[in-house]
């Protein structure tokens, strides 16, 4: 299998999650990715840990979002570095940043810069709120984002207060959509031969993953959406019994569905809160606290096997331990291994794109700080004075 | 111009994954049809979130499908399966996210429409792949999110099981179809190939926890553990979370403990020197946090803390975010149109290419108002009279 971006040079000045993420899927797409780094301290990713994990010197995290790529080490204030990126800029397809509002320009890489260096150029800004405004000076962090969107009154229940989702799921969406933007920008310069801008930010994106309520708020006379009260609804706009509930022995998860029907099924008596089709909405929380009741009767599997019998869309509740130990999980070749050399492996994901039903395997590591920068400049001939 | 403009996608699927990769699709410039299903339509149209009907259909079908057109036929019928194949043979992509084997059974399977049309981009999108165990059960979201672990992230310890409360899964497995599809697009304008491009709603769930997961897959399979209050990621220490103040509440997303305590007046916090104390203790220092921060407003708060460069922010419900100015500059919000006159606002394409905003004032389509202009189009009177 040829893969679609074999060729493609793309030079990354990113650093944390959202460009870098980009960069990963460009990556497994078959494209060449050069991260360029600061001397000494590189991508500030490669230090920051979660549980304190590290392999060899740098963090598990950033060996997850930076493997399939290589490092090239540059001082952006010398002048020096600076010419010889010049010179990697004009051979390369992308390049990706998510520097604050004006920095590139400082430095000279702003994409009119760029654009002189290299008019076929496609270039991916990321920001935190856009260029303009109140907000463009404010850290793009992805906690923060969500709070400011509103996506914090869509979880949990009405009594939790605010709720944020519990991954940087701005900063991904946000990664996912500058891919997205900059293989347009690839297909659109196929066609012109000319350079294209494309501009993202983790509030614009964290907004498009609410579109379909946030729709619904401006249609609806700005009504604010309306958490259940009842332990595990699970969407503040869907009837019971969309939700997760507790059973005898673990939680059972169950979908949109008929009610009266799936009440039937389970033995329990909704006659008094369930009237018409419109109760589903109306009691939703004492509908859910009801159904609560019936459930903790049973163990999880016998009211899975029940409910799956008559075509009920319901499942169990499982958590890394059981759902890594799926068949399932197994046979669609989630993980993949990274060999770091000297015995020294870990355990990834792999894209979630098949071609032609091909996973897109990658087993290469990410690389250590400048590991690069030599064979690149002598590739390139970086160093050699025109 | 748009990047995707003169290119034709042929949408066979629905509810959210597939037909939101369309969307993007149509805002990127191509022309988008929606092959819906006689008399009923994509499912969605009558998929009624909190019992909203705008002119007749689900609020959620109108986002998920404005600038597209519907084309409705019987795919159990040959004349109209002819019809879809004059189509697929104009067309650059085509989409679908029915059940394993029914594109087989309909003759709209990769090897089938890939005869018809060698260089189509072929995209599909599935619950748990096509050749699993679980093949065949439905690709809905919160199940997605229930057997993935995902629902062990989000809440505080005692919370149980909480969904993210949006599709979000099915957001990720469409916006990883639009790579897919991008990508065999680029590779179609080069080198005038096809492509076959799958997509699954686990593997992209999955995705989406890559660095959970990972740290599971390497921390000797430990689970994750949400803080006991204020959580807002379980492998985070202190403060990251949001914490309630006297008027309304605070997000804190990084800083020293120690340096918190001093800037906020908080004592307590001042002992927590150690720099592994913020995990170990957060527990702790979260109540500790929670309980101070309670004694003034938000803007006091915000006041002190925003001038010393600690990462925090005001937490905004909808009525408040779209009054402020930091989102009215987005200009994220576009009217669109029915072909019947009925008019609604909703959000636009969160991408900017060359600087341009990729908004399209087309509303969603009623089921099968393109028929006659399509046909009259694409479908050549030989295919008619063979019919």
């Amino acid at each position: 299998m040829n893969r679609p971006l074999e060729g493609l040079l793309v030079l990354e000045f990113c650093q944390f999650l959202a460009g870098p993420s980009a960069g990963l899927k460009l990556a497994d797409l078959g494209a060449r990715v050069i991260k360029i780094e600061r001397p000494k301290t590189g991508d500030a990713c490669r230090q920051l840990s979660i549980k304190n994990l590290f392999v060899d010197d740098d963090s598990l995290l950033f060996h997850t979002i930076n493997r399939n790529k290589e490092s090239y080490a540059a001082d952006l204030k010398n002048p020096d570095d600076l010419e010889k990126l010049r010179k990697l800029i004009s051979k390369a397809d992308v390049m990706t940043h998510n520097f604050r509002p004006g920095v590139m320009e400082k430095i000279g890489l702003d994409y009119d810069h760029v654009q002189a260096i290299n008019p076929k150029i496609i270039y991916g800004v990321v920001t935190g709120y856009g260029n303009e405004g109140p907000w463009k000076n404010k850290p793009g962090q992805d906690l923060l984002v969500q709070a400011v969107s509103g996506l914090t009154f869509l979880s949990g229940v009405d009594t939790d207060g605010p709720v944020p989702f519990g991954l940087s799921v701005s900063d991904i969406m946000c990664g996912n959509h500058l891919a997205q933007g900059i293989l347009a920008g690839l297909i659109k310069r196929a066609k012109t031969n000319k350079s294209v801008l494309v501009e993202v930010s983790l509030l614009e994106s964290i907004l498009d993953v609410q579109f379909e309520v946030i729709t619904t708020y401006l249609n609806d006379g700005g009504k604010l959406p309306d958490r259940s009260g009842a332990k595990g609804s699970a969407h503040a706009y869907l009837s019971a019994p969309y939700g997760m509930y507790e059973t005898k022995d673990g939680y059972i998860a169950m979908a949109m569905g008929n009610l009266p029907n799936i009440c039937t099924i389970i033995k329990c008596d909704i006659s008094d809160l369930y009237v018409e089709a419109g109760s589903a909405f109306e009691n939703r929380d004492k509908l859910i606290v009801r159904l609560a009741e019936t459930f903790k009767k049973e163990e999880t599997k016998n009211w899975v096997n029940l409910l799956e019998s008559h075509g009920i869309w319901c499942a169990e509740v499982l958590n890394y331990q059981t759902a890594t130990a799926l068949n399932t999980y197994k046979s669609l070749q989630i993980e993949q291994q990274l060999d770091l050399g000297e015995d020294l492996k870990i355990k990834t994901t792999v894209s979630p794109i098949r071609f032609d039903n091909e996973k897109l395997f990658a087993s290469k590591a990410a690389p250590k700080l400048g590991f690069n920068t030599s064979d690149i400049n002598k590739e390139f001939e970086l160093e050699e004075h025109t | 111009m748009r990047p995707l403009e003169d290119y034709l996608v042929i949408d066979f699927s629905q509810f959210l994954s597939g037909p939101s990769a369309s969307l993007r699709l149509a805002d990127m410039g191509a022309r988008v049809i929606k092959i819906e299903r006689l008399g009923i339509g994509d499912i969605c149209r009558t998929l009624y979130t909190s019992n909203l009907i705008m002119n007749g259909e689900s609020s959620v079908f109108h986002a998920i499908n404005r600038n597209k057109e519907s084309f409705e036929v019987d795919l159990k019928n040959e004349e109209d399966r002819d019809m879809v194949r004059e189509l697929l043979k104009k067309a650059d992509v085509m989409i679908h996210n029915f059940r394993p084997g029914v594109m087989e059974r309909l003759g709209f399977d990769y090897p089938s429409v890939s005869a018809l049309n060698p260089t189509i981009i072929y995209g599909e999108v599935s619950g748990y792949g096509t050749d699993t165990e679980w093949k065949n059960k439905p690709g809905q979201d919160l199940l997605l999110q229930s057997v993935t672990g995902l629902t062990f992230l989000t809440g505080n310890a005692d919370s149980g099981p909480v969904a993210m409360g949006l599709s979000i899964v099915d957001m990720l497995a469409g916006a990883h179809l639009v790579q897919g599809l991008l990508a065999c697009l680029y590779r179609k304008a080069i080198r005038n190939e096809g492509g076959f491009v799958q997509v699954s709603m686990m593997e992209s769930a999955y995705d989406f926890q890559f660095e959970t997961i990972t740290t599971f897959m390497n921390d000797g399979g430990a689970l994750p553990e949400r803080s006991k209050r204020n959580n807002a990621n379980a492998y985070l220490g202190a403060p990251y979370g949001i914490y309630q103040t006297e008027n309304g509440y605070l997000a804190l997303a990084m800083g020293s403990i120690p340096q918190l305590g001093l800037l906020l007046g908080c004592e307590k916090l001042e002992d927590y020197v150690e720099l592994k104390e913020a995990f170990d203790k957060r527990d702790e220092i979260k109540a500790a946090l929670a309980e101070h921060l309670l004694t003034e407003t938000t803007e006091k708060w915000l006041s002190i803390l925003e001038p010393a460069d600690i990462w925090c922010a005001d937490v905004l419900n909808w009525n408040a975010l779209m009054t402020h100015d930091g989102f009215k500059v987005l200009n994220m919000i576009q009217e669109v149109n029915m072909e019947d006159g009925y008019k609604y606002e909703t959000t636009r394409c969160p991408i900017r290419i060359d600087g341009e905003l990729l908004i399209s004032s087309k509303g969603s389509p009623k089921l099968g108002q393109d028929n006659e202009r399509i046909i009259k189009e694409f479908i050549t009177q030989k295919t008619i009279a063979n019919a």
